[in-house]
């Protein structure tokens, strides 16, 4: 029961690129994502490609994914011939703290043994409160962990309770300042926000505690109700009111004031840091394009303009890596069309913005009347100083960021 | 199998020409089966239920549009007859065809369902026969049914028709119980045809059929003289003539004879491509030698009720144009010109005999074409006088004129309602409320009452039969006629979305229900169509005056928050099926509207379910 991959062309066995994908390589930032699809128990809300112990059984275990990960990268170093070391590597899941800091030591020495890693390279691994310790973070820190991103959810217990959530209101701040004390600069707290039951004054309690805890970054995410989980159900049943649209914008917007006002600024939709150093170089990865494998399985890769995606089951992840084969289940290449309505999707949602000549002459008469709804910024986007103009959304853009590119790109 | 029956120019004196009127599911249709195969013009193995009744939606509905006719051969005390039962049309959007095919019969069989007593509609039928000076049989039918009252309706008919109870004969269409018995009858109670043989020809049509593969067959009945194949024929509306390819009888398949005489019905071809060139109630003479009076009573067909079609894909749009020209070859009352509405794009205004006709028309365009059809509210015709004296006949909404109105007139209809008398309350209420003038209400019997109303055409044309049935259980029936025209203090009602009138949202009202339409539509559409980044004001204005406003407020979040890890893939699939969406969508002004929006805002529905998932 997780999220349905998309559907494309069959990928190759050996899973090999076509040779203009691989041009380039080394020039873009290059990431590494490893996948780690373990979860002591299944949150309602969750649709991520994740398995608790009593739905694998025996099929698939920690040690024969740690086993097909190494296969993979194997794989992707020859895939990738002259691969360049990773500048970002992001351990998600899941529940990559299960591992413990010993498995994410392995998983990291075998990114280091496929890719090694740049110089000053970003390394985060997501975290469960709930299963770290001031030992697990020593312990990944050692390791060469420089990163650390904290489910915390919320501050309110009721909330936590309808999420599913099994930690404590207070674990996730102790557990945040636990990675600050181990030595960790860049911590991240992720927020959930819109769940049903949760107050105005929830919310706002939620980001005192994470301001408090001293982080540098925030993740807040709206309550998606996804098909097909526990919660959806719960929706459908009657049980729980859907997420309001209206609710959810006037969270936005406490999240938003709330954080700038504590010195955090927001660089993408959903995120904020409090200094461009604080920003997770890998997820910006996602959005401009760049280069990255994405190992274990259910993972999303994309290297050179071709998107792909692993088997989703662990067991049958690693009995294909286990034959010498992809664990690849379909990809596409993009065309050039694709990649420009990818740039205009996934670049508006950032702080920076989207180079205005990306847009077609509609897409750039809509940008100014976008501008002058109040939905773009009018200074960005004017060339004042000769500078090439760009569409970076307004406070209230942000939160239209889909209707904006739908009428950007026609 | 041969009879006597399939040679021609019989002798008036062994002819009976007769009609079966009877409601929607009195076993009519049975009866004639029966019939058939009593007589022998149809055997056990070719046998099927309904025969009469050939098109599919006819049965669908169970009634009975296009009349047939049928030449079946009988005897009564050793000698042979030749009976022509000529089928009816059953509704009300009909009865000027009713009443052609009325014209070409001296005789009806009155035909009422044991279990439920006269309808409306049939007692309008048998008004329309007694001015015919039609002979009327009465019969009861479905007597083998548990529920069966025969005493009762019995007693029932024979109050309306002013005759004994014991001459109310009972049959069962379905068990063929007493079917013969009524053959008998109608041979010793319908008066044969009158006619001169020598005299110029002159022949009635009463229906015309559009034949994909011989063109148009044309169905008449015989008044005087004869008409044979090979001659020239002259149509006496038009003077337009046509050379007589075949001439023959039905009994019950087509089949070529060598001419029909006084008294007789059959069928013509003449090789004409459309209904136009043969209309029901024409009279049909020779060339040479031909008459110069026609048979009284032919009248144009005249639509009566106005509604715009349009492709819900507006690509769809040559198709259904081509849709139309072939339904109007088998349809001389359909008639429609191209229109193009802001809101709706291009389509059709269509004009109908009335609902039925319709719904219908409708009906047979999205099955047998596939199309997928949006309808503007039906409106009737009103002539609108200006102060200046001028006038116009206004069709359509969108053509209402904006200058000085001095009067308007509006087609007004003398309605029948009959219905179980406990809910002579209800029905006055809404008549009431509908504008109609209390005609006159008489008792058929202590449990049944007669309802006459006059009320304008415009109110009944929507949802009043809808109204009517839910009030009264389903029990009441409804029948209607054309009854001139009223003045009446009509006006305009626009919809406005952001300032921008949406035309197929504009009604033509009465001034004091103008504030409820408007208050109806605005809270639908503000139901039906999404948020937009900006508020959307929805005003209902006669004229200038803004008499309701609803808001849609703008939406304040349109934003995925994430991006599902690396997924992008799933991502830009999603903003290609929202684009998708997006053309789907109607632009008024800057508003999108959904297509759905449109449909369920024209629709009678009231329950909003509809809107909901519409809203999605």
């Amino acid at each position: 029961m997780a999220s349905v991959l998309p559907t494309g062309e069959p990928a190759p066995a050996d899973g090999s690129l076509p040779p203009e994908a691989l041009r380039g390589l080394g020039s873009r930032p290059f990431g590494v994502y490893v996948h780690v699809p373990f979860c002591a128990t299944r949150c309602g809300y969750c649709d991520f490609n994740t398995y608790t112990p009593g739905e694998l059984g025996s099929a698939a275990s920690p040690a024969s994914w740690l086993d097909g990960l190494r296969a993979e990268l194997g794989l992707a170093a020859r895939v990738l011939g002259q691969a360049p070391p990773a500048d970002t590597v992001f351990v998600g899941g899941g529940t990559p703290s299960l591992l413990g800091a010993g498995g994410l030591a392995d998983v990291l020495d075998a990114v280091r043994d496929a890719f090694g890693l740049a110089g000053g390279a970003e390394v985060t691994t997501e975290a469960n409160p709930e299963s770290t310790s001031p030992e697990f973070f020593a312990g990944i820190r050692a390791a060469g962990y420089t990163r650390v991103s904290l489910g915390m959810q919320s501050a309110a217990p009721h909330v936590l309770a309808t999420l599913d959530r099994r930690h404590t209101p207070g674990r996730p701040v102790a557990a945040a300042g636990e990675a600050r004390a181990a030595g960790f600069e860049h911590v991240n707290l992720d927020l959930i926000y819109g769940t049903p039951g949760e107050t105005d004054d929830d919310l706002r309690a939620s980001l005192d505690a994470a301001l408090n805890a001293g982080v540098d970054h925030v993740s807040a995410y709206s309550l998606i109700v996804e098909d097909g989980t526990a919660l959806a159900r719960r929706v459908a049943r009657g049980e729980l009111p859907a997420p309001d649209d209206d609710v959810l914008a006037d969270r936005y917007e406490i999240i938003d004031t709330t954080l700038t006002a504590a010195g955090l600024t927001w660089y993408e939709v959903s995120n904020w840091a409090a200094s461009p150093g604080a920003r997770c170089r890998h997820n910006l990865g996602y959005w401009l394009g760049a280069d990255w494998w994405g190992a274990g399985p259910g993972a999303h890769s994309h290297v050179g303009g071709v998107r792909w995606w692993n088997l989703k089951h662990p067991a049958r992840y690693a009995a294909t890596l286990a034959e010498g084969r992809s664990p690849a289940a379909a990809r596409e290449v993009l065309s050039a069309d694709d990649r420009r309505l990818e740039r205009v999707l996934l670049e508006l949602r950032l702080a920076d913005g989207l180079p205005v000549e990306v847009l077609d002459a509609g897409g750039r008469r809509e940008a100014r009347t976008a501008a002058a709804e109040g939905l773009l910024d009018p200074v960005a986007l004017g060339s004042t100083n000769g500078a090439p103009g760009r569409c970076v959304l307004t406070a209230r853009g942000r939160l239209l960021a889909d209707a904006v590119v739908r009428r950007l790109v026609g | 199998m041969s009879s006597f029956a399939d040679t021609t120019f019989t002798s008036p004196e062994r002819i009976r020409n007769f009609c079966i009127i009877a409601h929607i599911d009195h076993g009519k249709s049975t009866l004639a089966d029966r019939m058939l195969q009593l007589t022998g013009v149809l055997d056990e193995r070719s046998y099927r239920d309904q025969y009469l009744d050939r098109m599919d939606i006819e049965r669908e509905r169970g009634i009975t549009i296009k009349a047939q006719n049928v030449r079946l051969p009988w005897q009564v005390g050793g000698t042979d007859h030749v009976l022509h039962l000529i089928d009816t049309p059953g509704h009300v959007d009909f009865t000027y065809e009713v009443s052609r095919s009325l014209a070409a019969c001296e005789g009806a069989i009155l035909l009422v369902d044991a279990a439920q007593g006269i309808e409306a509609q049939t007692l309008a039928n048998l008004y329309l026969a007694m001015e015919h000076d039609l002979h009327i049989i009465p019969v009861l039918n479905k007597i083998d049914l548990p529920a069966a009252e025969p005493d009762r309706y019995a007693a029932e008919l024979a109050h309306i028709i002013g005759c004994d109870p014991g001459d109310v004969l009972r049959v069962s269409a379905k068990t063929g119980m007493g079917v013969r018995e009524l053959l008998d009858e109608v041979v010793r109670q319908v008066p044969p045809p009158q006619g001169d043989a020598d005299a110029p020809a002159r022949a009635l049509i009463f229906d015309s059929v559009y034949d994909t593969y011989r063109g148009v067959v044309t169905y008449i009945r015989v008044f005087d003289g004869k008409i044979t194949p090979r001659q020239k024929i002259r149509m006496m509306s038009t003077g337009a003539t046509h050379e007589l390819l075949e001439v023959g009888i039905i009994s019950p398949d087509p089949k070529p004879c060598s001419g029909l005489g006084v008294g007789e019905v059959g069928y013509l071809i003449t090789g004409v491509k459309d209904v136009r060139q043969s209309k029901v109630g024409d009279t049909i003479t020779l060339e040479k030698g031909g008459a110069t009076e026609p048979l009284g009573g032919y009248r144009d067909p005249r639509p009566m009720v106005y509604a715009g079609l349009y492709p819900v894909d507006g690509s769809d749009y040559p198709v259904l144009r081509e849709a139309l020209d072939k339904l109007r070859l088998n349809d001389a009352a359909l008639n429609y010109e191209p229109e193009t509405s802001a809101a709706l794009g291009f389509g059709f205004r269509c004009g109908f005999l009335g609902l039925l006709h319709l719904e219908i028309t409708r009906d047979r365009l999205e099955r047998e074409y596939g199309l997928d059809l949006i309808s503007t509210a039906p409106n009737v015709v009103y002539r609108v006088v200006m102060e200046d004296g001028t006038e116009q006949v206004v069709t359509n909404p969108s053509d209402w004129p904006t200058g000085k109105i001095a009067e308007v007139h509006e087609p007004v209809v003398r309605t029948t309602i009959i219905a179980p008398s406990e809910f002579v309350g209800a029905i006055m209420e809404l008549c009431q409320s509908r504008r109609g003038q209390l005609g006159g209400m008489d008792y058929l019997s202590e449990s049944r009452v007669e309802l006459r109303y006059t009320l304008p055409l415009a109110e009944i044309i929507f949802d009043f039969f809808d109204a009517l049935k839910s009030r009264t259980r389903g029990y009441a029936s409804l029948d209607y006629e054309e009854a001139g025209s009223q003045t009446a203090n009509l006006v305009k009602v626009d919809i406005l979305l952001q300032g921008e009138p949406v035309d197929a949202f504009s009604a033509i009202v009465h001034r004091d229900q103008a504030y409820a339409y408007g208050t109806k539509m605005a809270t639908k559409l503000r139901e039906l169509i999404p948020r937009q980044q900006f508020e959307v004001p929805i005003q209902a204005a006669i004229g200038s005056r803004v008499i309701a406003r609803e808001t849609i407020r703008a939406m304040r979040k349109d934003v995925l928050a994430k991006c599902y890890g690396g997924d992008i893939t799933r991502k830009r699939k999603l903003l290609e099926k929202q684009k998708e969406g997006k053309k789907r969508m109607k632009m008024v002004g800057r508003v999108e509207v959904p297509q759905e929006a449109f449909v369920a805002a024209l629709s009678t529905d009231e329950t909003g379910d509809k809107g909901k998932s519409a809203k999605k």
